[in-house]
C-alpha cells in the first residue's frame, strides 16, 4: 500500500493500462512536456514516447475525432480534455460520433476510448473551468460515463475503462485531485467492478447518494449528523451512466428517506433521475419525497461566490433535516 | 446569384484536366493518364452503371419507398475516377454521396439504399471494403480520417517502400463541409503529424441552396496551402483527370510524403436531395452550361471517336444496367422492415441492465399485440406489409 493523491493514483493507473497494452495511446493539450496542466500524465511521455502520449494541437473536436479514427484502426485512445467547460467544441464527437458507432454499424464497429474530464468547481478558477457536464452525456445513449472519488477508485477504474470495449466518460473530481489515501497499487486485479455503485458508509435514518468530488463532501456531513445523533449512509454512485441502485434500493426500503447530492444544476440533473427511479422502485418504503441538493440553474458563478453555489454540509444537513421532519 | 459558379474554365492554368469536354485528350505538366483504352472503358462502364443506380433509386423515392436520397448525378467522374485509384489496403471515410466511390470498393449499392429506405444507418462492413460508413454531420468524417491515418502510420504502413503495405486514408467532403470546424481541424492535425490523409473535395458548386462563394473567397484548393500541404484543383467532369491526381496524392502520402488537398470541380446535376427544390435557387442556364461538360458523354466521345467501344458493347451497357436497376428495384421492395427489438444489442458491447429491462419490456410489449406469437421472437412484424 502506498499513500497517493488522487492525481497520482491516476498517473499509476494510466502507466500500467499503458504497460498492459501496447495499443493505449494517450492524446490531448499540454499532456506531454508539461505532464497536464494537473500533471496526471506527469512523466508518460518521456518513458513511452510522443507516439503514445501525443501533444495535440488545442482543438478538442480534433481531440476526439481524430481518436475515433485511431479506434477505428484499433488502436485504445485516452483523451484528456483539459477542462470541464472545453469539452463542447467536442460535443459533437462525443455524442453524434463516438457513441452512434457501434449503433450505426449494427455492432460491427467499436470505439473503444477513455475521454477523461476534469470536473466541478471548488478551485477557485475563471468561467468555464468548474462545469458539471455530466447529465448532458448520461443523457446519451451509447456512452457509459463513471466518476471517480477517491485515490484508489481513480487507480482502478481508469485501468477497467480503457479495457472496456464501450466509450466511456470518465469525470475526475478536479478539487479532489491532491487529496490522498492508501492505495493498493501491487495487487492483481481492481478491488470493485466498474458499473457498480459502493456504500461507503452505512446509516439507518436517511441515504445520501452523491459521486465525484460531493463523495467526500457527503461523507463529512454524515459525520457532522452522527455528532447530533442522526445515522446516515452515503452511497458514492461511481457510476452514472448505467446506474446501479440496487444497493441504493435496499438502503432506501430500511431508511425511507433520501437526499441526492451533486454540483451540478438541479434541473435535468442526475439527481431527477435518481428520485424518479427510487419513486418507482420504493415508493410504499419511502417516508418522504426525495430531496436534491445541487447547484442552482443558474451559469457557474465568479469564484469568489462558488462557495454559495456548491453544496456543502449545512446545505445537505438542511435538506436531511427536511426529509426527516416528515 | 448564379455568376461566378460556371468558373474555373477549361483551359484554366490551375485546372488539371487531361480530358476535354469534347473528348479529346491532352496533356498536363504534372498528371499523367497511365492506363490503357481498357481501363477507359471499364471506367465509362462504371461511370454508367453508377448513373444508373442513381436514376433508380431517385425513381424509388418518388414512389415512396425511399425517405430520401443524395443524388450523385453530375460527379460521377470525380466518384470513379478517384475510387479507381486507391489499393486495396487504403481506407476511404466517404460523406452520404459517396454511391459511386462505394461502387470501386464493391459495396453492394443496395447497402447504400438501406440506409435511405430507414431499414439501417448503412448495411455494409467498413472493414470488409475499406470503406467506412457513410457519415451524415457535415466533415465529421475528416478527423476520423486523420485519425486512421495516425494509426497506419503507428502501423508501420507509411513510407516502407513495399507497394503492398503502405497505406493512405482518402477522406471526402463537399464545398459546404469545408467550412465546418471539422475539416480545418483535421487539416491541421494531418499537417503538423504529417498523416497520410489524402482530402477528396467534391466541390459541386452548391451546399443545398448557399453557393459556393458563400463558403469561400478563394478557390477552395488554396485553402490547403494555408495549413502547409499541397492543393491541386482537378476536372472533376474529366475522370482520367480525377484519376491521375488522386493516384498521385495516394502515392505521395503512402510514401510519407503527407496530406493533400483535391479539390475535384464539379457540379451537382441534381437536387442536394431528393426534399429540396434547385429550381428556388440556381438559374437553369447554369444547370445547361454544366450540361456541355457532362462526365459520361466525354468519355463517350472519346471511346467512339477512336472506335474503343461500339454498338454492341452500348447495347450490352445497357442490358448490364437494366439488369442493376433490376437489382436495386426488387431488392429495395424486399428488404425486410427493421425490428427495433434487435438495435438494443448495438448500442453497447456491454449491455446495461437498464436497457437489457426496456428491451425485454418492449418485446413483451409488442407481443402483447401480435398474440399469434408472430413478433414474439423479434422477427419482422410489419415485413407483410411492404411485400
Amino acid at each position: 500500500m502506498t499513500a497517493l493523491t488522487l492525481a497520482k493514483s491516476l498517473n499509476a493507473g494510466l502507466r500500467r493500462a499503458m504497460e498492459d497494452d501496447p495499443k493505449v495511446v494517450i492524446m490531448g493539450e499540454d499532456i506531454g512536456r508539461l505532464g497536464g496542466v494537473f500533471r496526471v500524465t506527469d512523466g508518460l511521455q518521456k518513458d513511452f514516447g510522443e507516439d503514445r502520449v501525443i501533444d495535440t494541437p488545442l482543438a478538442e473536436s480534433g481531440i476526439v475525432g481524430t481518436a475515433i479514427g485511431l479506434a477505428l484502426r484499433g488502436y485504445r485512445p485516452i483523451c484528456e480534455i483539459q477542462f470541464d467547460g472545453f469539452v463542447y467544441p467536442a460535443y459533437d464527437q462525443i455524442v453524434s460520433q463516438v457513441a452512434k458507432m457501434r449503433f450505426r454499424s449494427q455492432g460491427r464497429l467499436a470505439v473503444p476510448m477513455v475521454i477523461r474530464i476534469p470536473f466541478g468547481g471548488g478551485i477557485g478558477a475563471v468561467e468555464h473551468h468548474s462545469e458539471s457536464p455530466e447529465a448532458y452525456f448520461a443523457h446519451t445513449a451509447g456512452l457509459k460515463v463513471v466518476a471517480c472519488a477517491s485515490p484508489g477508485d481513480a487507480y482502478w477504474m481508469i485501468q477497467q475503462c480503457v479495457a472496456s470495449d464501450d466509450p466511456v466518460i470518465f469525470l475526475e473530481p478536479k478539487r479532489r485531485y491532491y487529496e490522498k489515501a492508501e492505495v493498493d497499487t501491487e495487487a492483481t486485479e481492481a478491488p470493485y467492478p466498474l458499473f457498480a455503485s459502493r456504500v461507503v458508509r452505512d446509516g439507518t435514518d436517511a441515504v445520501l447518494l452523491a459521486y465525484g468530488p460531493m463523495v467526500k463532501t457527503c461523507l463529512e456531513a454524515a459525520q457532522a449528523a452522527a455528532e447530533e445523533g442522526k445515522n446516515l449512509a452515503v452511497v458514492d454512485l461511481r457510476t452514472l451512466s448505467p446506474l446501479d441502485l440496487d444497493p441504493v434500493y435496499e438502503l432506501v426500503r430500511r431508511t425511507g428517506r433520501v437526499v441526492t447530492v451533486h454540483e451540478a444544476p438541479i434541473t435535468g440533473g442526475l439527481g431527477a433521475e435518481l428520485a424518479t427511479r427510487i419513486t418507482e422502485e420504493c415508493f410504499y418504503s419511502l417516508q418522504a419525497p426525495v430531496r436534491r441538493v445541487g447547484g442552482f440553474d443558474t451559469p457557474y458563478p465568479p469564484a469568489r461566490a462558488e462557495e454559495d453555489f456548491l453544496p456543502d454540509l449545512d446545505r445537505i444537513l438542511d435538506a436531511v433535516d427536511r426529509v426527516l421532519a416528515y | 446569384m448564379t455568376e461566378g459558379t460556371f468558373g474555373a474554365p477549361a483551359g484554366e492554368p490551375d485546372l488539371v484536366q487531361l480530358l476535354t469536354p469534347e473528348g479529346e485528350r491532352c496533356e498536363h505538366p504534372d498528371y499523367a493518364f497511365d492506363l490503357d483504352d481498357e481501363a477507359i472503358r471499364g471506367f465509362y462502364r462504371d461511370m454508367v452503371l453508377t448513373r444508373r443506380i442513381d436514376a433508380e433509386a431517385i425513381a424509388l423515392q418518388r414512389q415512396g419507398e425511399l425517405g430520401i436520397w443524395a443524388s450523385l448525378l453530375g460527379q460521377e467522374a470525380a466518384q470513379i475516377g478517384s475510387g479507381r485509384a486507391v489499393r486495396q489496403q487504403d481506407f476511404i471515410f466517404p460523406t452520404y454521396r459517396e454511391h459511386g466511390v462505394a461502387w470501386c470498393r464493391g459495396v453492394d449499392p443496395l447497402a447504400l439504399i438501406s440506409l435511405f429506405r430507414g431499414v439501417d444507418h448503412g448495411g455494409w462492413d467498413p472493414a470488409d471494403v475499406n470503406f467506412h460508413l457513410y457519415t451524415i454531420v457535415i466533415g465529421a468524417q475528416t478527423l476520423h480520417a486523420t485519425g486512421y491515418a495516425m494509426g497506419m502510420q503507428r502501423d508501420g504502413c507509411v513510407g516502407t517502400g513495399d507497394p503492398e503495405r503502405d497505406a493512405a486514408v482518402l477522406a471526402y467532403f463537399g464545398d459546404g463541409a469545408s467550412a465546418q470546424g471539422d475539416v480545418n481541424e483535421s487539416f491541421i492535425w494531418s499537417a503538423v503529424f504529417n498523416t497520410p490523409t489524402v482530402y477528396f473535395l467534391q466541390n459541386n458548386q452548391w451546399a443545398i441552396s448557399a453557393p459556393q462563394e458563400r463558403q469561400s473567397r478563394i478557390p477552395l484548393y488554396r485553402r490547403a496551402a494555408g495549413f502547409g500541404f499541397p492543393g491541386v484543383r482537378v476536372d472533376g467532369n474529366d475522370v482520367l483527370a480525377s484519376y491521375a491526381v488522386t493516384k498521385a496524392a495516394l502515392q505521395q502520402a503512402r510514401d510519407g510524403g503527407g496530406p493533400t488537398l483535391i479539390e475535384a470541380f464539379t457540379y451537382r446535376m441534381g437536387a442536394h436531395t431528393t426534399t429540396d427544390d434547385p429550381t428556388r435557387y440556381r438559374l437553369q442556364d447554369e444547370l445547361e452550361h454544366w450540361k456541355l461538360k457532362d462526365p459520361l458523354a466525354r468519355v463517350k466521345a472519346y471511346l467512339t471517336r477512336n472506335a474503343l467501344i461500339d454498338d454492341a458493347f452500348l447495347s450490352d451497357l445497357d442490358t448490364e444496367a437494366d439488369d442493376l436497376a433490376a437489382h436495386v428495384r426488387a431488392g429495395t421492395l424486399a428488404m425486410p422492415e427493421p425490428d427495433l427489438a434487435a438495435t438494443f444489442d448495438r448500442v453497447y458491447a456491454e449491455m446495461t441492465p437498464e436497457l437489457r429491462a426496456q428491451q425485454e419490456w418492449f418485446r413483451e410489449y409488442h407481443a402483447s399485440f401480435h398474440p399469434s406469437g408472430q413478433a414474439a421472437d423479434g422477427g419482422a412484424p410489419h415485413a407483410e406489409v411492404t411485400r
